[in-house]
């Protein structure tokens, strides 16, 4: 297992009290997968991929374990974590554009990079040119100020300084966002390309567009209020949702063939609770169509089949 | 009720403006009453643009807007203002159209002291919980609250309210769904339907194709300032016949279709030995030497495509 999280709880330090963000999250990432993220915003999970990598406050380590190709990953630790920051964890953040000095040549600030973490720019440079060569960048980039290059250069740029050391785990934390649907597709095809070519081992791919998760990622984890609320293979998630929330977000999205005229889609009413104190029980009930008073306890995780995890009452009922 | 006659935007970039930058050329189209057009297209493409000319937030460097048969550039001062009791815009991002500093409700206040001020405090009040509730809000949940107390829909829709205060016969729609959440954004999608059905006319900027076929009547594909094609919506969509738009269909990501490949034509910059030729043609697939600009080629009564082998592509 590339990425194991046991019962993780990332809370925000408020001056009102505890904003339970990421709440007892438990999930596995296999080698040379693609997992997808995917739920409303404030669901957590970009909380999820920053705990990874940096915890700093307000954000707050409560309780869980993290290990990394077997080996104990101390988030908790902001110093004992630097050494495993970009060779161990990586992330790509969701503004890369935005992310480089404008004013320092982006050959310095990869240097810099690398020296910080003992590496030679100067070693390291043939493996640079073919790396940039792998995001189509010229190499003549290293000589020019990221205020030079366009947006999508700069974003690009960006993957391939995040992938210099071939991490473990790369986080991509809501890159398509942006995006048209042509960069969509390119910055895709990047993702896979550095996992085809082992440059990574896997990859959390955070993003609310579940339909650029149908094309890249092997399974998808939907998260509501900080809570998991299923896990699957991509091809299950999608064409065999079980999870209500799941069923509905799902159905709530347009598609080139669906027009309003003939097939009015719907919304999913309400809005997710306030996390600082959290509602007993199932934190989906006052939103779901199919709730009852058993949700009132919070339902498990229960595996429904091999890679098929859902916390939902209902699904087990339906079963009996 | 709007008509666009071969519109020009020329930007000037650099030291003294000496670099131009066409962002929109030569574009011409027309939308009926209680229409809605998609303008789709890569970003880069101009469609912000043409939509801020619309509203006529920047000049028009060549041609002519005619709003209900009057031309647009003659509208000053209080003719202006008249102006923007019927056409109005709503912008991509919720959060920063509102001031932080004052509560939400601020804005409807700002249109009854510019546009109705012989009105009485409670007769206004008739007025904004009509238009909030044409746009689904709860005015309890919305009035007299700070914009970081509302989430991103709820301000969007509060924006969508506040055009309609005003007797907005047209709404330039930029981008509006694009900040939202997947569980929003197709509330707010339907509202913009709901509103339709009233004769409200919308210019649906957009670069989601899946959004732009939901709600339109016709679709405008646009590509670096010129229109690759135009036509009723099913058209375009089912029968694509520029490479362009074809290209952008299958880049679309779907979920009852995997991509087939993960390759795309890349973008260059305009290289010389370009001008004069298709504005695609360094990244068509089909492109020949005899690949010159092409204007928009009539194939249906309501189907036209700028490529002149658009029958054997």
């Amino acid at each position: 297992m590339a990425l194991k999280i046991k019962d993780l709880r990332i809370y925000y330090q408020t001056l009102r009290g505890d904003v339970k963000a990421v709440d007892g999250i438990s999930f596995q990432v296999k080698d040379g997968e693609i997992m997808g993220l995917a739920g409303e915003s404030g669901c957590g999970k970009s909380t999820l991929s920053n705990a990874l990598i940096l915890l700093k406050p307000p954000m707050k380590y409560i309780s869980g374990e993290v290990f990394l190709n077997d080996k104990k990953l101390p988030i908790d630790n902001y110093e004992a974590m630097r050494a495993n920051r970009f060779r161990g964890v990586s992330i790509i953040p969701q503004y890369a554009m935005n992310a480089l000095n404008p004013i320092r040549k982006l050959k310095q600030i990869i240097s810099d990079l690398l020296e910080h973490h003992g590496e030679s720019f100067v070693k390291m440079r043939d493996m640079i040119e073919e790396r940039l060569k792998l995001v189509e960048l010229d190499e003549k980039v290293l000589d020019l100020y990221p205020i030079e290059l366009s947006g999508g250069m700069n974003q690009r740029m960006v993957m391939v300084i995040s992938t210099l050391l071939n991490p473990s785990l790369l986080l991509a934390d809501e890159i398509t966002s942006a995006l048209d649907v042509s960069s969509q597709k390119a910055v895709s095809k990047m993702i896979v390309e550095f996992r085809d070519r082992k440059i990574v081992r896997s990859v959390i791919f955070v993003t609310h567009d579940i339909s650029i998760l149908y094309q890249v990622a092997d399974s998808i984890m939907i998260m509501y209020t900080g809570k998991q609320v299923e896990r699957a293979p991509t091809e299950t998630i999608v064409k065999n949702p079980l999870h209500p929330y799941t069923k509905l977000l799902i159905s709530s999205l347009p598609e080139v063939g669906i027009k309003y005229s003939q097939a009015p889609l719907k919304g999913i009413p309400g809005r997710p609770p306030e996390l600082l104190n959290p509602p007993e029980g199932c934190r989906f009930k006052d939103r779901c169509p199919v709730a009852s008073e058993k949700c009132d306890e919070e339902p498990p995780l229960v595996e429904i089949e091999p890679g098929h995890q859902v916390a939902c009452w209902k699904v087990g009922a339906i079963d009996d | 009720m709007i008509e666009l006659k071969d519109i020009t935007k020329v930007y000037s970039l650099g030291a003294f403006g000496k670099r131009k930058l066409t962002a929109v050329d030569n574009v011409s189209f027309s939308i009926g009453e209680g229409k809605i057009i998609s303008l789709i297209g890569e970003s880069g493409s101009g469609k912000t643009t043409i939509g801020k000319m619309m509203l006529k937030l920047i000049p028009i460097t060549k041609g002519q807007i005619l709003f209900q048969g009057k031309d647009l550039s003659l509208f000053k001062g209080e003719k202006l203002k008249e102006y923007y009791r019927y056409v109005q815009g709503v912008f991509q991002d919720p959060f920063s159209s509102f001031n932080p500093i004052f509560k939400a409700d601020r804005i409807f206040e700002l249109v009854k002291s510019e546009f109705f001020p012989e009105l009485t405090g409670r007769e206004w009040q008739i007025h904004v919980l009509d238009a909030l509730e044409s746009v689904g809000l709860n005015p309890k949940t919305v009035l007299n609250k700070f914009p970081h107390q509302l989430s991103g829909g709820q301000l969007q829709r509060m924006l969508i309210a506040r055009a309609l205060l005003l007797d907005t016969k047209f709404l330039v729609a930029d981008e509006i769904i694009s900040m939202l959440d997947a569980s929003t954004r197709i509330d707010v999608l339907n509202i913009l339907a709901e509103l339709k059905k009233g004769g409200l006319s919308i210019l649906f900027i957009t670069h989601d194709l899946s959004l732009g076929y939901y709600i339109s009547d016709e679709s405008i594909i646009l590509y670096r300032g010129s229109v690759m094609e135009a036509g009723k919506t099913e058209k375009v969509f089912s029968t694509p016949l520029h490479p362009y738009t074809r290209m952008l269909l299958d880049a679309v990501p779907r979920i009852d279709r995997k991509w087939t490949t993960f390759e795309i034509p890349e973008r260059k910059a305009v290289g010389s030995d370009t001008i004069g030729m298709c504005k695609y043609y360094d990244r068509c697939p089909l492109a020949t030497k005899e690949c010159e600009a092409q204007g928009l080629i009539k194939v249906e009564e309501d189907h036209h495509v700028a490529c002149w082998r658009w029958n054997d592509v």
